[in-house]
């Protein structure tokens, strides 16, 4: 895929540029770390940990730092729960939040076709009642993946939209609901209390499903990623980031620092427009693919 | 507020200077270092960040800052004016010169373009003028029909052709109604595509050589990063664009992309918008912007007279 071979270039071009470990090799991987969206400070702490394996293993060679480089991204990109959805419990409920226009809808579209394709019966909500003609645009994506939509009119409480699919996943023993809900800027506080009410609906009325909140992250946005994660887990348990757009140019490093500050893992990463451009994430990949 | 945390930090270095009757090398070495993270961090792109550091470290070694009274201040004003370079020197406004204005928006996915094609149409017909938005996102699920609601909403017509597949014959048929209507503003809202995608950068060119559009804006997402810079050169170097449309800067986005895009297009950014509501659009300022981001307004005048 042409991102990761664009951040792979650049890193081994960098690597293969020099011969010896020197300050300019560092400030050469610092620039390009940092290009990767991967942050300031995050940044300063893999070119700190990497002086620390020069002086105390008495590396040599720029392939060794390529080596511990690789090592330290695995280790802090890396989660116990790699994503394994082929024996997911049932009935689960998931919800999918994140700022604008980062592509929730459309990865509720890929999701609903991924679990109905390993068999599973999916029930979307659209929860989304405030975008124009996001019910319409959801329909098409259910239309597509072969799955019903419970919707009601534009402008509606969303928590009431839950409610009643919530209803219905339940009388129709659906093994899976997704709910889609309307993009929202982390810093608007009733929008986020909002999602809070939808929570706690699918608290209330479906105890015994098991829940899922992903957050969608757009693989462009830059260091703002993680604001949004830091608050967006103040308003709900995130279980998992889904990383969207990474057909583009963008490098998506920005998940690095927001593993580091939330600790929650990557599920999935979009991949285009079709509905089959989704992957489960895979840490080791991902990677691999970095320096490949 | 966007810019808010860049310019608390800049702000909190440049104080430490100010204060200063004499400046060290060490002093502006330091300095710069703390802008140079602040910038970073407010995702603006590293290249620019580095020429800007280096201007504004050499321009402060030399001697109108060394043999000033107020070095400090001296410093100040230099990163105030290369931050205005930066950002562009004033606003620029809209031409409205031909019969019937054409506007094209483009952009990646998601950036914001439908939803600036309303606003922007709503500011025009509030400066009586009659625009015409035209659908031609064949793409996007209920992409049409976003539009319509839109349109609805504001009161402006929406031309559209339910069904058919070439984006460049709804622009050309779009046209040929705002002729036969009457309007002078035609907005084009076309789908979101990828700066790497081929036939879909052609599609646009495509538009562009049968309508000759007087504005070709990119809507870039404020909260875009580092790639903010590829996208834009991509799509100007494709598009040749009069300017840009900064979106969502009502999230604390650091607004670093708004300084990398003059230095690698050299377009300006016209408008930012601000929200979800049809009004939520604004034009931009870059001096007062830079000001902002300095938090220094007062400042300025008080080296003016100095
Ligand atoms: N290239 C690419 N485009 C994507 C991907 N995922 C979504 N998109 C596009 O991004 C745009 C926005 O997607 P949506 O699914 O509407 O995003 P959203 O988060 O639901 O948006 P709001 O509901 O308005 O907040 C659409 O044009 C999608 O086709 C992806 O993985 N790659
Ligand atoms: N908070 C906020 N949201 C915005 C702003 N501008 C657009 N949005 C939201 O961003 C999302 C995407 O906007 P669209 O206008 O659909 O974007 P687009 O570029 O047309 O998307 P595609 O056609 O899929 O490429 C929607 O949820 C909009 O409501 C803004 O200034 N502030
Ligand atoms: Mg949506
Ligand atoms: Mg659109």
């Amino acid at each position: 895929k042409k991102t990761k071979d664009e951040f792979a270039s650049k890193i081994d071009s960098v690597f293969s540029m020099y011969t010896k470990i020197d300050d300019e090799l560092l400030e050469d991987l610092e620039d390009i770390l940092i290009g990767s969206d991967i942050g300031v400070e995050s940044t300063m702490d893999i070119i700190e940990h990497l002086k620390n394996c020069v002086k105390t293993e008495k590396l040599k060679t720029p392939d060794e730092i390529r080596i511990r480089l690789k090592e330290y991204l695995k280790e802090i990109i890396h989660t116990d729960d790699e994503t394994d959805d082929s024996n997911m419990k049932t009935p689960t409920v998931i919800l999918i939040i994140g700022v604008n226009g980062v592509g929730k809808t459309t990865t509720i579209g890929k999701l609903a076709n991924r679990y109905k394709t390993m068999g599973k019966s999916v029930l979307v909500a659209a929860g989304d009642t405030f975008r124009a003609a996001a019910v319409e645009q959801l329909q098409v994506w259910c239309d597509r993946a072969g799955v019903e939509l419970i919707a009601n009119k534009e402008g509606s409480d969303p928590a009431a939209v839950i409610f009643d699919s919530v209803q219905a996943a339940k009388s129709r023993k659906a093994d899976v609901l997704i709910c889609d809900t309307a993009g929202r800027l982390h810093n608007k506080k009733n929008l986020m209390n909002e999602l809070n009410k939808i929570f706690r609906v699918v608290d209330k009325e479906y105890d015994t499903a098991f829940k899922q909140v992903y957050l969608v992250i757009d693989s462009t946005t830059g260091q703002n990623g993680i604001i949004q994660a830091k608050t967006f887990k103040e308003a709900a348990d995130i279980d998992g980031i889904i990383l969207t757009k990474l057909d583009g140019t963008a490098k998506g490093g920005i998940i690095v620092p927001v593993q580091k500050e939330i600790g929650v893992p990557v599920k999935y990463v979009g991949l285009g427009e079709k509905i089959d451009d989704l992957q489960p994430f895979d840490s080791n990949k991902f990677v691999d693919a970095i320096f490949e | 507020m966007i810019f808010e945390s860049l310019s608390d930090k800049i702000q909190g270095t440049l104080n430490k200077l100010k204060g200063k009757g004499k400046l060290t090398e060490k002093d502006i070495n330091n300095a710069m270092r703390e802008i140079k993270l602040s910038l970073l961090e407010a995702d603006v792109n590293f290249k620019v960040v580095k020429d800007f550091i280096k201007t504004v470290k050499e321009r402060s070694l030399g001697s109108e800052v060394m043999e000033s009274l107020t070095p400090g201040q001296q410093v100040v004003k230099i990163v105030n004016e290369e931050m205005i370079k930066l950002l562009g020197e004033s606003e620029s406004k809209i031409d409205f010169s031909d019969d019937i204005t054409v506007i094209m928006m483009c952009g990646l996915q998601g950036a914001g373009k439908t939803t600036t094609s309303g606003k922007l149409a709503l500011k025009f017909k509030k400066q009586n003028k009659r625009p015409l938005i035209a659908a031609c996102d064949i793409y996007r699920p209920a992409a049409i029909k976003q539009l319509e609601v839109v349109g609805k909403g504001i009161d402006v017509p929406v031309f559209k052709i339910e069904g058919e597949n070439d984006a460049v014959k709804i622009a050309n048929e779009a046209f040929k109604e705002a002729k036969k209507k009457g309007n002078d503003v035609l907005i084009l809202d076309t789908a979101g595509r990828l700066h790497i995608d081929e036939a879909l950068m052609e599609e646009l060119q495509q538009i562009k050589s049968s309508l000759n559009p007087r504005e070709i804006l990119l809507v870039l997402d404020s909260m875009t990063g580092q790639d903010a810079v590829k996208i834009a050169e991509a799509f100007n170097s494709t598009m040749e664009i009069s300017g840009v449309i900064l979106t969502k800067v009502d999230g604390d986005a650091r607004g670093g992309a708004a300084l990398s895009l003059r230095a690698v297009t050299s377009k300006p950014i016209k408008f930012v918008t601000t929200g979800e509501k049809m009004s939520d659009l604004e034009p931009f300022y870059p001096d007062r912007m830079a000001s902002r981001i300095l938090g220094m307004g007062d400042v300025l005048s008080l080296i003016e007279k100095a």
